[in-house]
């Protein structure tokens, strides 16, 4: 089986050996950006800082295969951010878009703001925190399998559809300066998986085939975990107890076994 | 334009589809100001459009007319012009006309003729805004090689087939100032060799700019169609347009609950709010059954002292909103916003079917406590 | 329990004259429709189980057994077939979604049969495929807009894939069929020197071997799309949509989510897999260029990326839009198109068929000029060697085989898939029955199958006196229509025989 093709350019050079280097992204276009950042990391830099970012996309998506590189992001990364990663740590200054850690294998984003639509969305592991809100289908169709297992955790607030079709992982959100949440149709046709939500949730606000489930002693242990974590990576003077929170589960593995002849 | 519907279809598609990047941005204070960073923010939004189309609309850009209703029309033949003066000047006075200042740069094709008129109606005993929609449409389906894509005191639109900023460049939007400014990047699935189909859409003083594709297309449009509208150019924003006059300009519902008819709350919502609101939604829900837009939508739709920016009800496509003092931007993306104002305040991405409204000397209105 | 008003589709006739008591037909059926009776001695068969899968009667040694349509009919109707009678029985006692397999079998036009070749005479020699050279190899993939002399190495930007007869097989998931199935459709593959796609179940560590050979989907579950998985690849197929259940989502039972699928899929054990109806991440057509660039983006650039649609209404305009959002391949899917499990409803009533769908699609692109920008794949119940030609014609660079390599392995179209029990071991993941694929034989299969199309392909293309398959691609005059009414004729751009 033959495949013609060429590799794209590198467009940069940069000084082997060294494990830091710092690029600005201004007036790149995501396909160069990546192409620089691949670059470097193939030199051998294992911290990588981008500057002046604005909306280039699939920023960690190229490096699949390389060893795990540390990149952090001042500027607002665009769409699909560490898209398909298997396993590096990207961090974000400030606030993301639509697609954080879409189909992510491996690795930690984290995000110093609110990102939008659909992160987390089919991962299979790996981490992502963010600081405050995220958008609509928050962890859609997240997966786990054995002991790998993907993890959102969340200091502000959801919008709907929080976990739709969720079949692993865990989702954490802590509410951070909100009295009570607005999301509508948590866990939709959820197969797998837990969300935990701190605060009070009304039946009315679960989707179909969610319910909400008691806390387990595994679960305030996971839970206190998740806050300690967000706590080193943000800091936050609220006191955070496990037991505030309400966890969702799904009804059973087949949520729709009976809608079928 | 004689056979509009060919002019922008050539495929005999049922339905014209193109998806794409929008921003808004609406200075509340009323203050004209340019629109670089418009350009600079829907240009950051390359990926989402493919230079098949582009374009601007601008409000507040012809302080010196601001009384007299501005036409910008395309010309693919002199004979079109002449016929078209000829049928303007009749029904009004013709106080300003000249060709729409241009800057080709080698980046686009060829460009039509670009003309523009100030106009003021003669004798006109009856609604002014009919008149001017109703002679506009005269123009548009019975004259052959012109076309009226803007007709509204005081704004203008811009657009044509090329990139957002070479579209801004030929057009030499730096030297407008405008209250509000919309922008568009288009991403058609044909080939779009006509200026005429770019965006903004406009109809009278309403301009709309939309990304996504609405399924209930065939329902709305038979339903515009029964209050008069023709929708020659078969595009989902084309209906949003009539939609919007219809029930806001004709109808006279305030804008907030026109785009609640358009992304109504589910019934399951409806029946447990309080006896009263209940039963307008009902009533609005079941009235205007063919007005609701399903299908994923963002829309940022303006007029004279108005933007509003609507989603669909589930969010299936993005809007993000950002306000600085006393400016209003709605976008696609966030990255542009950031790009382009350092002083935002609140950024945010409304609930499904909520608008964010800004008017005039009122500021922001965005109903989800 | 309410015994059923259904009347059973099948009557079972033993010659007892013949039944030595062999019992193989108790054990092959997997749906227990025999057993035998000690005390007296006989096979009982309850004939309400029955799916008509002949296997039982084609294993019977003495040739006992006549499976056949049950004689016993309601009154005659047109309109109310038997058919349309038992479906909504069904309905009334289980208030369900009625599920079924394989491909739409409605009297839908098969425009193929409509559609006839030319051959060479007189005015141009026909070439004989077995003395002359005869060229079916293609390459998959987005081509540059030109060659530039200087530099023709670099100029070939994106990435192409070389197959060495325009069949390739189509996606046919591990869990909708067995592993044993799969790995004999991959061994078929490499050694004709073609594809065979992994569906959308993730491909199991042990195929990837064949990584040369799979076009691996990204399909709206995301079931299984590793890294490795990524790369370990020929192509990448993002499915939208399938040609038998287009715009609703895929449902593999908990049944059939075995220990095996759930590691692939990386979905908990005994869970419907859920395919969501769209990808959550494509609403619109930038949100498909997204995807599809981030797939680039993963691999380095150094696979095609293929788009898979069902064939419906907008078709063209679709495929216009994938092209322009980056795809290298846009593949469509027909209306025949089998599945392993849909809602009948929507098998039997939604979409358009390929041919149809095919002809427009290349006319569209050729007419916006971007027909070099993409190939294109047509699939949806191709049936012999014949329809394959005549999709060439119509414009297609290459045709998914799904149905036909299930038929070639064994498989007679009884439509259970969707139970998990195949009792040719196909389109199942029980053990017991899996095994009675055996890869060195169903490969061999499949490559006679390849084999003896590819033959039949070489005659035909000789036949008009071609010795290239690129000199048919799109070729529709080498077409002419029968009983078609001119609508038709105007949208496969095909003149009428005679004309």
């Amino acid at each position: 089986m033959m495949s013609l093709c060429t590799a794209s350019k590198d467009l940069t050079s940069i000084d082997s050996g060294v494990s830091f280097v710092e690029i600005d992204a201004s007036g790149l276009e995501f396909r160069d950006l990546n192409n620089r950042i691949a670059s470097a990391a193939r030199s051998g830099a294992r911290h990588i800082r981008l500057t002046r970012v604005y909306g280039q996309r699939y920023i960690g998506t190229r490096l699949n295969g390389l060893p795990p590189v540390t990149i952090e992001i001042e500027g607002v990364p665009g769409n699909d951010l560490g898209s398909f990663m298997d396993g590096h740590i990207l961090i974000v200054h400030g606030n993301a878009q639509d697609g954080v850690g879409n189909t992510m294998y491996e690795g930690e984003i984290i995000v110093e703001g609110r990102c939008g639509d659909i992160p987390g969305m089919s991962a299979m592991g790996g981490s992502i925190f963010v600081r405050d809100d995220v958008g609509y289908r928050a962890a859609l169709h997240m997966k786990q399998h054995g002991r790998k297992f993907p993890n959102l955790t969340v200091g502000g607030t959801a919008q709907d559809f929080l976990g739709e079709y969720m079949a692993g992982g865990r989702v954490t959100v802590l509410g951070l300066g909100y009295e009570r949440h607005r999301m509508s149709f948590i866990g939709t046709g959820m197969h797998g998986g837990i969300i935990y939500i701190r605060g009070r949730i009304e039946e009315e606000q679960l989707g179909e085939g969610a319910q909400i489930k008691e806390l387990k002693r595994s679960d305030l242990h996971f839970l206190s975990t998740q806050v300690e974590r967000y706590r080193r990576l943000f800091g936050t003077c609220d006191e955070i107890g496990p037991k505030e929170f309400t966890k969702i589960g799904p009804t059973g593995t087949r949520p729709y076994s009976r809608l079928y002849s | 334009m004689l056979d509009l519907e060919a002019m922008n279809n050539p495929f005999g598609d049922s339905k014209v589809v193109s998806n794409c990047s929008i921003f808004g941005m609406m200075e509340m204070s009323g203050q004209p100001v340019e629109g670089g960073s418009v350009v600079e923010a829907i240009s950051n939004m390359k990926e989402r459009s493919n230079g098949l189309g582009a374009g601007f609309a601008v409000y507040g850009c012809y302080p010196e007319h601001q009384d007299d209703y501005a036409l910008h029309v395309m010309y693919d033949s002199e004979e079109g012009k002449e016929l078209t003066e000829s049928r303007l000047s009749q029904t009004f006075e013709i106080v300003g006309k000249g060709e729409i200042p241009t800057e080709p740069n080698g980046t686009m094709g060829p460009a039509p003729l670009l003309w523009r008129y100030f106009l003021v109606p003669r004798n006109c005993t009856t609604d002014e805004s009919a008149l001017v929609a109703d002679e506009v449409s005269r123009i548009n389906d019975g004259i052959k090689d012109a076309f009226v894509f803007s007709a509204a005191k005081n704004m203008g639109v811009f657009k044509g087939i090329g990139y957002p900023r070479d579209l801004a460049e030929f057009y030499r939007l730096r030297e407008y100032r405008g209250y509000i400014w919309l922008a568009h990047g288009r991403f058609p699935t044909n080939t779009m060799a006509w200026w005429g189909g770019a965006h903004p859409f406009s109809m009278l003083d309403w301009t709309v700019v939309h990304n996504g594709e609405i399924s209930s297309y065939g329902t709305n449009r038979r339903f515009v169609e029964t209050y008069g509208y023709r929708c020659s150019f078969l595009t989902d924003t084309e209906v949003v347009a009539y939609a919007i006059d219809l029930l806001v300009r004709v109808h006279g519902l305030p804008l907030e609950l026109a785009a609640q008819v358009l992304a109504p709350p589910l019934w399951d919502q409806i029946d447990v709010m309080d006896p009263g609101r209940a039963a307008l939604y009902r009533s609005l829900r079941s009235t205007y059954a063919g007005l609701l837009l399903n299908g994923p939508f963002s829309v940022i739709v303006a007029r004279e002292g108005e933007m509003v920016g609507l989603t669909d009800r589930i969010r299936l496509r993005p809007l993000t909103a950002g306000i600085a003092g006393d400016r209003l931007y709605l976008s696609s993306e966030e990255a542009p916003l950031r790009l382009v104002d350092d002083d935002l305040t609140r950024v945010w991405s409304p609930q499904g079917g909520v608008p964010i409204v800004g008017r005039l000397g009122e500021g922001v209105s965005y109903d989800y406590p | 329990m309410l015994r059923t008003q259904l009347l059973p589709d099948f009557s079972i006739e033993r010659d007892d004259s013949r039944c030595i008591r062999c019992q193989v037909c108790v054990r092959q059926c997997g749906f227990d429709v025999h057993r035998y009776d000690e005390d007296r001695d006989i096979i009982l068969s309850d004939e309400s189980k029955c799916a008509g899968c002949q296997r039982c009667a084609v294993l019977c040694p003495t040739s006992a057994l006549t499976i056949s349509p049950n004689r016993s009919s309601y009154a005659a109707n047109s309109n109310w077939t038997r058919e349309r009678i038992s479906d909504l029985k069904r309905q009334a006692e289980s208030g369900g979604v009625l599920l079924t397999g394989c491909g739409n079998d409605k009297g839908y036009p098969v425009y193929w049969d409509h559609l006839v070749l030319n051959a060479s005479q007189v005015t141009n020699p026909s070439i004989d495929p077995l003395r002359e050279p005869m060229e079916l190899r293609t390459y998959l993939g987005r081509k540059p807009r030109k060659v530039e002399i200087a530099n023709a190495e670099e100029c070939q930007r994106d990435p192409l894939i070389k197959i060495e007869t325009p069949l390739v097989f189509s996606a046919l998931s591990y869990g909708a069929i067995s592993a044993q199935a799969q790995e004999s459709l991959a061994r078929a593959a490499k050694q004709c020197g073609t594809l065979f796609n992994s569906g959308e179940g993730g491909l199991p560590r042990r195929l990837r071997k064949f990584k040369d050979n799979v076009i691996v989907q990204c399909a709206s579950g995301r079931f299984g799309v590793e890294p490795e998985y990524l790369s370990n690849s020929a192509m990448i197929e993002i499915k939208i949509g399938q040609g038998a259940k287009p715009g609703i989502g895929g449902h593999l039972p908990g049944e059939k989510v075995s220990k095996k699928i759930s590691s692939t899929r990386k979905i908990p054990l005994g869970t419907d897999a859920l395919s969501p109806a769209p990808q959550h991440d494509i609403y619109s057509i930038e949100d498909l260029r997204t995807l599809i660039f981030a797939l680039k983006e993963a691999t380095n650039y150094e696979k095609p990326i293929s788009v898979k649609i069902a064939a419906v209404h907008n078709a063209p305009a679709i495929a216009s839009g994938i092209v322009r959002a980056g795809a290298d391949v846009v593949a469509i899917d027909g209306l025949r198109g089998g599945t392993g499990a849909a809602p009948k409803a929507i098998r039997d009533n939604v979409g358009i068929p390929i041919e149809m769908a095919l002809a427009s699609v290349d006319k569209r692109l050729r007419d916006e000029r971007i027909r070099n920008e993409c190939s294109i794949m047509a699939a949806g119940g191709f049936r012999c060697s014949a329809d394959v030609v005549k999709a060439i014609a119509l414009g297609a660079d290459a045709v998914y085989l799904g149905t036909a390599a299930l038929v070639a392995m064994g498989c007679t179209l009884c439509q259970k898939c969707y139970t998990g029990i195949c009792n040719w071991g196909i389109c199942t993941t029980d053990p017991y029955l899996s095994k009675r694929v055996n890869p060195d034989v169903a490969s061999q299969r499949l490559i006679s199958l390849l084999q003896a199309w590819s033959l039949e392909i070489k005659e035909m293309l000789g036949g008009m006196g071609i010795n290239a398959v690129e000199s048919l691609r799109g070729n529709r005059d080498q077409l002419r229509a029968v009983r078609l009414s001119d609508w038709e004729l105007d949208v496969l751009g095909v003149r009428g025989a005679g004309r």
